[in-house]
């Protein structure tokens, strides 16, 4: 090695050692776990060596229940928390008056703590003794029937579930919007509307292409972040998710671990790696479209 | 296409309650012969570029009237205007090839006016070949120079065959050199055109040199308008005189006595019809004659020699400006050794301004001293 690039190492030493111990061992223990069958952590002991946990995890109803719910809730939120937002962004930047109000109360979910508006969503959807919920409100005043949203049929749980996901990632995607569609030079406007250029042509031509960077941004991190979900679940329907069955795929590898049915790290780290490989592909093809339809200027 | 300006005012409210309204344009009244090049001239600050965006349909006067030909435009949006401009960043779309740049506003025509895509193609190519791209076609804005996005930009503002061509400081991205070449191309252009141009600009030499008149401009209000070589010789103010000419004028503090114009204690000229009073004096810098016994006295800084010319720099107590600066044909001598400098003036470069209100005072000369 170079006298001059050993400085530099020793300037990256920190960060190395620390993502070292914290990332890249752990994820390639999770991997050599996901291959050992029986694994005990108390004991450090394992049976073989093999892909019988795959195997297992992939003929697991569980499993497979929080693959179909986390592949819904990722197809589901990502178009449209990202289509609703850019709506809202561009909204948000043609009007003028009460614009910063408008603002802080499309940002106010982000900065909302995790429980409150776990309670708002329950004074909304949740069944008591003494009320059906605000929604189930409504739709009694339009003549409807009274839906059990947290432990009523599958598809109620689960517009629930996205409803929730849509709402808390909004905020974000808002911010990061409105921030690249106020980014965009006024010219290219100027120059548009001086060729007649109608306001569809303009949003398609070019704020679209302007802001293509920051959305496929939001595409990548957002479909990161649901296949990621686990939290939002919870909040909304408890932690015995495998029972209400809405596991997400992170949900499982918990449960694996440390839930009821816990105590199996070669499980959940197979789980684990899967879920991995799905991340990884679905980020890939992403990067792949992107590069037709991202214009990075 | 004739362009008419008919008390033309835009103010701006002040930022917040109390501030002032700020008037950027104030009652402008000219007319633009029909295809002509047209400089607007003047500070930053002056409403130059506002004066252009109301031209364009950008923003609307707030009283006064616009023609273009016959046809009150004042009105009508910037779409139905027919005007190009070229906007002074380029504002060249950075995902699209040079092509669909220029093809841009083709692709907005509707109805009647629709064109296939084998004519729209057709005008992109005339476009582009009328500003020497079209082998440039199917590169992005962000692979070209400067001086080729510059022509991209008027390729693309010239593609709808507009009423008007409009200019947004157009030269003033470019170096030194491509500036140069760009406004001979821009001048060009304009004349295979035949377009009423109108362009913005801060840099006299560039008003000058292309313009077939230019429009003097200071805090809103039109100081002068003609042809760039009258207005540099005929100032109708200080400002005027101080704006136009690189190097700039040479200011003097000076006063009329008895028929004399003095600067200091010397008097360089003999001038009749101007009362006693104290004046500016402005002598352009090829206004000056080295002599022996020449009527006014600097002290001498030093020579720059510049090939074709000299300039002699100098002092003088009675000089505004920190230095004095003269051109001088390189054949005249100056005697670098010496402490001073005696120049005499020529009287059709030397302009005297009122000292209150710096409106110029016409003076006959009756003999150079």
């Amino acid at each position: 090695m170079d006298k001059r690039n050993w400085k530099g190492w020793l300037y990256l030493l920190p960060a190395i050692l620390f993502l070292g111990c914290f990332m890249v061992y752990p994820l390639i223990d999770v991997f050599i776990y996901s291959f050992e069958e029986g694994y005990n952590s108390a004991s450090q002991t394992y049976y073989g060596v093999g892909t019988y946990n795959y195997s297992y995890v992939l003929h697991d109803p569980y499993f497979l229940q929080a693959v179909k719910n986390t592949f819904l809730l990722v197809i589901i939120t990502v178009p449209a928390s990202t289509g609703i937002a850019l709506l809202i962004s561009v909204g948000l930047s043609s009007i003028k008056p009460l614009r910063e109000l408008y603002q802080t109360i499309y940002f106010l979910p982000y900065v909302t703590n995790t429980l409150a508006v776990g309670l708002v969503f329950m004074i909304l959807f949740k069944k008591t003794a003494y009320t059906d919920g605000l929604v189930n409100l409504v739709i009694h005043w339009f003549g409807g029937e009274s839906i059990d949203f947290i432990d009523g049929p599958y598809w109620a749980k689960m517009f629930v579930l996205c409803f929730y996901t849509i709402w808390v990632v909004m905020p974000f995607k808002i911010l990061i919007l409105t921030s690249a569609l106020a980014s965009v030079n006024q010219d290219y406007y100027n120059a548009a509307k001086v060729d007649g250029t109608s306001r569809f042509r303009i949003f398609r031509k070019i704020t679209l292409p302007m802001i293509s960077p920051m959305i496929f941004y939001l595409i990548i991190t957002g479909f990161i972040g649901a296949f990621k979900a686990y939290s939002d679940a919870v909040a909304l329907f408890g932690t015995d998710l495998n029972a209400a069955g809405m596991n997400t795929i992170v949900g499982y590898v918990y449960d694996m671990l440390y839930g009821n049915s816990g105590g199996y790290p070669s499980y959940a780290s197979a789980a684990a790696i899967l879920l991995f490989t799905i991340v990884l592909t679905i980020t890939c093809i992403n990067l792949l479209v992107s590069r037709k339809k991202v214009h990075y200027v | 296409m004739k362009v008419v300006l008919q008390n033309l005012t835009k103010k701006f409210p002040g930022r917040s309650k109390n501030d002032k309204e700020v008037t950027a344009v104030n009652d402008f009244n000219f007319e633009i012969p029909d295809g002509r090049l047209i400089g607007l001239l003047g500070p930053s600050g002056c409403g130059k570029s506002t004066t252009l965006h109301l031209l364009s349909g950008l923003q609307k006067p707030t009283s006064g009237r616009i023609f273009f030909g016959e046809d009150d435009v004042t009105g009508l949006p910037a779409e139905k205007r027919g005007v190009g401009v070229v906007f002074q960043n380029y504002a060249l779309y950075p995902h699209l090839t040079v092509k669909q740049n220029i093809l841009f506003p083709l692709q907005n025509l509707k109805g009647a006016d629709k064109l296939s895509r084998s004519e729209m193609l057709e005008k992109a190519y005339e476009a582009a070949k009328l500003v020497q791209i079209d082998e440039l076609m199917d590169r992005k804005p962000s692979e070209l120079s400067g001086g080729q996005q510059q022509r991209v930009a008027i390729a693309r503002a010239l593609v709808k065959r507009p009423r008007v061509l409009l200019l947004d400081e157009p030269l003033s991205n470019l170096d030194a050199r491509l500036r140069l070449q760009t406004r001979e191309e821009i001048r060009r252009i304009q004349k295979e055109t035949q377009i009423t141009t109108i362009f913005v600009t801060h840099d006299q030499e560039e008003a000058m040199s292309i313009s077939d008149m230019i429009v003097v401009m200071k805090l809103g209000v039109i100081q002068q308008i003609g042809k760039p070589q009258e207005v540099y010789d005929d100032p109708v103010n200080l400002f005027v005189a101080k704006f136009l000419g690189t190097p700039p004028i040479n200011v003097f503090d000076g006063k009329v006595r008895d028929g004399k114009l003095y600067i200091g204690d010397e008097a360089v000229l003999d001038i009749r019809d101007v009362p006693d009073q104290e004046v500016y004096v402005g002598i352009r810098p090829e206004g000056f004659v080295l002599c022996e016994t020449g009527s006014l006295c600097c002290k001498l800084g030093g020579v720059e020699v510049m090939g074709r010319d000299i300039s002699v720099v100098s002092t003088n107590q009675s000089s505004v400006g920190p230095t004095i600066r003269s051109i001088i044909s390189a054949e005249s001598k100056v005697d670098t050794g010496k402490a001073e400098v005696r120049f005499n003036v020529k009287p059709n470069k030397v302009f005297i301004f009122n000292r209150e209100t710096e409106e110029r005072i016409c003076f006959r000369c009756s003999s150079a001293m």
